[in-house]
């Protein structure tokens, strides 16, 4: 790159001493949630020495790990059924033409990009409206709790799985799914063992990201959810509603973790499927570890 | 599509591509294609398309005097609700607090994201990995940590007393929203911004002020209009939520702050007026729809 483009002088000055605040304006409020977790006095915003005490607390609340275990149970869950419904939907749209194509595309983006308080009230009404109807016909009397809130979280989490698959598959040539069909590979062994090695990287970040967002959703759970149960973020938004304590900032710090991890994981996988290239081919040939004959021929013709 | 992978069963044999044969084959094709989509379908109509429906059906219909709500005899009465003053009031802030939150977005992150793309990739990756983190890290957490930076007692007041600003309350006010606001969604800002100012062929500028052009005019007529996908895109993708926001404004906001997303969710929980959440819970799915419209219409989907 030329540096005449490179911005020089007063302008480069201004622009990295801007930048330099922008991250301090995102790290800031990080760092002193962090480092008054550890502070012993129970006014936040008063450093009293270094403690755990508050991190204790967190583990002997009982509601605050029951609110954990839910939380972890549905974010498991929905991300495991998304993964599987998110995943053929996108192949279903990327590698076929079918009657309904467009509606479904459709109706497979508007969990994205509806609001959170919309959604949040169609979960309200369509289990109020539901359990009335399984209590009128059946005689059942279901109440809202763990099960709602995996339903409303797979019926997000669908869309975004979904939407990283298909950019995955997008980029991604059809040549060797056809190369294995014409070498008379079974349709089942050529998505085994030629288009699902290709796309693990899509189908992962799909994963984590719907793990993400199950985990720090609020306001949809929050209507989703009953007497039964609730899960993390949830239960801390009503605590963070009566008022600011040590407890909820060691409570935060462990979310945060949390987020931080499954970022670093995403990271991680992006750089083992993204260094430049075509390094897919190379994953799926490492994927391919014993091949039968029919795909020992297309590994040679991926060689190739 | 993908003609020569749709054989259909009975014609494996066929070595020459008639008619009839693609016909099969499109039509193997499509029964693949819908059997795949079919467990996604069915869930999402099921839980999405069916519950948006009773969302429509409520906001025609009426409140009871007990506070539950008649289904029968649909009206407007809930929509003509959304004229009266109150309502009118909480709409026009709403929307005031949305674009002005997308505006310090645009000044604060079009410098920061210039001076990414413009940076060697390596630290460019670096300097991306620093915004992803907040982008991903937890939403209430991170709204949060400002209510303990703002607090009474907190460290931003304890500042302020120190530098003898005296007792600066910023907590449940507009600001502390707006700030939120713009703390919660910067990346969304950023992150387009940079993917389409990266894209830009640099020479261009290079060009420009060979030519004499001052560094305002370059940005004005150059670079602006070049990265305007990003603009758009990040306008957007800042506007939309900032519209419909109701974290931010439950923890930073007061009771003179009510946005339009607590309003909501007060209707339903503590006013019992379903008719009146739904369809405001409606308008604001309408504006949401236009705006990606708009949003697909400008291209900010290739970014």
């Amino acid at each position: 790159m030329s540096s005449t483009v490179q911005p020089r002088g007063t302008t480069k000055i201004a622009l990295t001493a801007h930048s330099w605040l922008v991250y301090l304006f995102f790290f800031a409020p990080i760092f002193v949630l962090i480092v008054f977790s550890f502070s012993d006095d129970n006014n936040v915003g008063r450093w009293g020495g270094f403690t755990l005490e508050w991190y204790q607390d967190f583990v002997e609340h009982n509601q605050l790990q029951n609110a954990v275990w839910v939380s972890v149970r549905v974010a498991l869950l929905s991300t495991v059924i998304s993964v599987v419904l998110g995943t053929l939907a996108a192949l279903a749209l990327e590698r076929f033409k079918f009657r309904g194509r467009k509606v479904f595309d459709a109706l497979l983006y508007l969990p994205i990009i509806i609001p959170d308080v919309t959604m949040a009230v169609m979960m309200l009404l369509f289990f109020s409206e539901f359990f009335d109807l399984l209590d009128a016909w059946f005689g059942l009397d279901l109440q809202k709790g763990l099960g709602s809130i995996t339903i409303s979280h797979i019926a997000f989490n669908i869309s975004f799985v979904s939407v990283v698959v298909r950019a995955r598959l997008a980029g991604m040539s059809e040549v060797l799914e056809e190369a294995a069909l014409d070498l008379y590979a079974t349709r089942w062994k050529t998505f085994r063992y030629v288009t699902f090695p290709q796309i693990v990287p899509g189908v992962a970040g799909g994963a984590l990201l719907a793990l993400t967002l199950s985990l720090d959703d609020v306001v949809i759970t929050q209507f989703a959810a009953g007497p039964g149960a609730t899960t993390l973020p949830v239960f801390v938004f009503g605590l963070i509603r009566r008022g600011v304590t040590p407890l909820i900032n060691a409570t935060s710090v462990l979310m945060l973790a949390a987020s931080v991890i499954l970022v670093a994981l995403s990271l991680a996988f992006q750089q083992f499927s993204g260094r430049g290239g075509r390094p897919s081919l190379r994953a799926a040939r490492e994927a391919v570890s014993a091949p039968p004959k029919t795909n020992t021929q297309i590994k040679e013709g991926i060689n190739q | 599509m993908t003609m020569v992978a749709d054989r259909p069963e009975g014609l494996e044999e066929a070595s020459v591509a008639t008619p009839e044969f693609e016909k099969a084959a499109e039509r193997a094709a499509s029964r693949r294609g819908f059997l795949l989509s079919l467990p996604a379908y069915a869930y999402l109509v099921l839980f999405f398309a069916v519950p948006l429906g009773i969302v429509m059906m409520y906001s025609f219909a009426t409140r009871n005097r007990f506070g539950g709500t008649d289904l029968s005899g649909w009206n407007l009465n809930a929509y003509r609700k959304l004229g009266e003053p109150i309502v009118r009031d909480i709409l026009f802030r709403s929307l005031w607090l949305a674009i002005l939150t997308t505006l310090i977005c645009l000044v604060v992150a079009y410098p920061f994201a210039y001076f990414i793309a413009t940076r060697t990739p390596l630290i460019r990756n670096l300097m991306l990995v620093f915004v992803m983190i907040p982008f991903w890290t937890n939403f209430l957490v991170r709204n949060y940590a400002w209510r303990v930076l703002l607090g009474n007692d907190g460290l931003f007041t304890n500042i302020s007393e120190a530098l003898g600003l005296g007792e600066r309350e910023l907590l449940f006010t507009t600001s502390a929203v707006v700030i939120g606001l713009v703390y919660g969604f910067l990346p969304f800002m950023v992150l387009p911004l940079y993917a389409s100012i990266e894209r830009i062929d640099l020479s261009l500028v290079e060009a420009s002020r060979d030519l004499y052009a001052s560094g305002f005019q370059t940005f004005r007529r150059v670079l602006l209009p070049l990265s305007m996908p990003g603009v758009i895109a990040g306008s957007i993708l800042v506007f939309v939520p900032s519209l419909g926001a109701y974290v931010t404004p439950e923890i930073l906001g007061g009771a003179k702050t009510t946005l339009l997303g607590s309003y909501i969710v007060t209707q339903f929980l503590t006013a019992r007026n379903w008719p009146v959440g739904a369809s405001l819970s409606f308008v604001l799915m309408a504006v949401m729809l236009v705006a990606t419209l708009v949003y697909f219409r400008t291209g900010g989907r290739n970014l």
